[in-house]
């Protein structure tokens, strides 16, 4: 956990991330991230070789239930919340031309 | 401590007639009415909504009808749990305006108890934050003292029942946001088991972490409200498909024969006000014949960081769904990445924005390995820890908060001072373990101070009897 995480680094964050940060955003990330990774690398000191990972507080199973038709949210109303719907759908902008 | 009739006690007079909900709602809307611009505890007053609930119980009840065992008592919801058809922010820009299609499961099941929604409270923009600083809607104050904060990120729902402004009302804890905000309001919080309370319904902040639980004048509203709202739902793959222990009967046990434990590798970092109203708390609980036991809890220093790592990638995970297409607000430019890209940079307040990019950092490749996955194994070292500690003892007992509540602005310029304020609450998220804050004794300039009430999964029976007894001696409970 040594790596210094700089400027370069976190911009490329953003990106992964979809957010669209300013210069002054950027360069707050830049030190606020790098402060808290310092912070965290207490946890560097602990012998972990041989734990297992642990993503959730019990063993999950797969849940499944009857296959029987039910009731699901009403079309109207999930589309009258989004910002745009069109013929029953989502709008979105176009999605060609997407630059990654 | 409160002077603010129980919940108990309103919906005993309500289900006999002797008072009218219209008349309880009235008065907590009247001191609505009176201090929130001051308090500023809600992102909305569901005034007439309330009014005509109220009546509709009263209809009920002169009907002869059994209205249930919340009838007619003001809760308050915080605004992070969907209402149909009723705005719900989780204090963000990304989700003003947005009304929900359908309600939690929390919501049906309390309006079917006979609950009366008197509005949505204001919080940490999706939940990130331990004071409320960070709503976009502007801070929660302190009813205690305005000029600090009320805690958070449940900031709103602890300041509604310490202002009363409601007798009860829900919040959601990921690393401490019910019991933080308790503690600093002078109210009872409470984080039940993971899986004891259905999250449909609760916006997702860290899946693997949140839970919703009560805030209450006492520790047997507590009981209440949550045996009203716990139990299995099929809607919710995480909810443990057993009933839900009775909580009420453990209330008047007494602690006589518990084996309470006392972590003696604790962080420090309590102010000496609190420490030693922790230390007053064994004091207490020794006198009522529990059995105060020391035991080691080492993982307990590394949960900041495992809860600072884990819960910002699931965050940022969860929070991608913000992205213009479905709900909330959109940017419009000329494609849809630029349009996810603007959308969310708008969107999203300072917090969010750094958890996100704390979390998509952890995950990323080359990093998941030295970042997510290191801390998910110190999650294991402290769910193993505690579980070698309750071999020992039935429940443990450390300070909610590390202080009383703050001045505005004191950790603000200082995520990680921030942060710090969840050192005692973190571990039983990680853990999944049920825990409390109920208030205890007095700290700085009067400020209440709450004591925390730890125990194993499902062990909420002695958790409250630990409570109660804390309650009892602290001249807090209510008749």
């Amino acid at each position: 956990m040594s790596e210094q995480l700089d400027r370069g680094a976190v911009e490329r964050v953003a990106k992964l991330a979809r957010l669209e940060l300013s210069d002054a955003e950027l360069d707050e990330a830049t030190t606020r991230l790098a402060g808290m990774m310092a912070h965290f690398a207490d946890i560097d000191a602990l012998e972990l070789n041989d734990v297992e990972p642990m993503t959730q507080p019990y063993e999950l199973v797969n849940v499944l239930r009857d296959d029987v038709p039910l009731e699901t949210l009403d079309h109207d109303e999930v589309l009258a919340a989004a910002p745009d719907a069109t013929d029953g759908r989502f709008g979105v902008p176009p999605i060609l031309g997407l630059e990654l | 401590m409160s002077t603010f009739q129980s919940a108990r006690s309103i919906a005993a007079s309500v289900s006999t007639g002797e008072s009218s909900s219209v008349d309880v709602v009235s008065q907590h809307l009247a001191r609505i009415e009176e201090r929130e611009e001051e308090v500023h505890a809600f992102n909305l007053v569901l005034r007439n909504e309330a009014l005509q609930s109220a009546e509709r119980i009263d209809e009920r009840i002169a009907a002869g009808e059994q209205v249930g065992p919340l009838a007619g008592v003001p809760i308050a919801l915080k605004d992070n749990l969907c209402t149909r058809g009723i705005p719900t922010t989780c204090s963000s820009n990304i989700l003003n305006g947005w009304r929900p299609p359908y309600d939690a499961t929390v919501v049906s099941r309390l309006a079917d108890a006979g609950a009366v929604f008197v509005g949505k409270t204001n919080l940490d923009e999706f939940a990130m934050g331990s004071s409320t600083e960070n709503s976009a809607f502007g801070p929660t104050r302190n009813p205690l003292d305005t000029s600090r904060v009320p805690g958070g990120s449940s900031g709103g729902s602890a300041a509604a029942v310490a202002a009363g402004f409601s007798a009860m009302s829900l919040g959601s804890d990921t690393g401490g946001s019910i019991r933080q905000p308790a503690a600093l309001c002078g109210v009872v919080g409470v984080k039940p088991t993971y899986g004891a309370v259905s999250r449909l319904g609760l916006i997702a902040f860290a899946s693997s972490l949140d839970q919703i639980g009560p805030f209450t004048h006492d520790v047997a509203d507590a009981a209440l409200l949550l045996e009203c709202m716990a139990g299995h739902d099929p809607g919710d793959s995480t909810s443990i498909p057993h009933p839900f222990p009775s909580l009420s009967e453990s209330l008047d046990r007494g602690v006589a024969g518990l084996r309470i434990g006392r972590i003696v590798d604790l962080p420090s970092g309590a102010d000496a006000d609190v420490a030693a109203s922790v230390d007053r708390a064994f004091e207490v609980l020794a006198d009522a014949g529990a059995d105060i036991i020391d035991v080691t809890i080492p993982a307990f220093t590394y949960g900041l960081t495992a809860y600072y790592l884990i819960a910002p990638a699931e965050a940022s995970s969860n929070l991608a769904r913000y992205d213009g297409v479905r709900f909330g607000s959109r940017v419009e430019t000329a494609d849809t990445n630029s349009m996810y890209m603007a959308t969310r940079g708008e969107g999203f307040g300072p917090e969010v924005k750094r958890r996100i990019m704390l979390g998509t950092y952890a995950l990323s490749a080359g990093y998941y390995d030295a970042y997510y996955g290191k801390a998910l194994k110190v999650r294991r070292l402290m769910a193993q820890d505690f579980a070698t500690a309750y071999e020992s003892v039935d429940a443990l007992v450390t300070p909610a908060s590390p202080s009383v509540a703050f001045p505005f602005g004191s950790k603000t310029s200082d995520p990680l001072a921030m942060y710090l304020c969840d050192t005692y609450t973190i571990p039983s998220n990680l853990t999944g373990h049920p825990a409390m804050s109920v208030p205890f004794g007095a700290g700085e300039n009067g400020l209440p101070i709450g004591v925390q009430v730890l125990a194993p999964a499902m062990g909420e029976p002695t958790m409250f009897a630990v409570a109660a007894e804390l309650e009892r001696s602290a001249g807090g409970n209510h008749v």
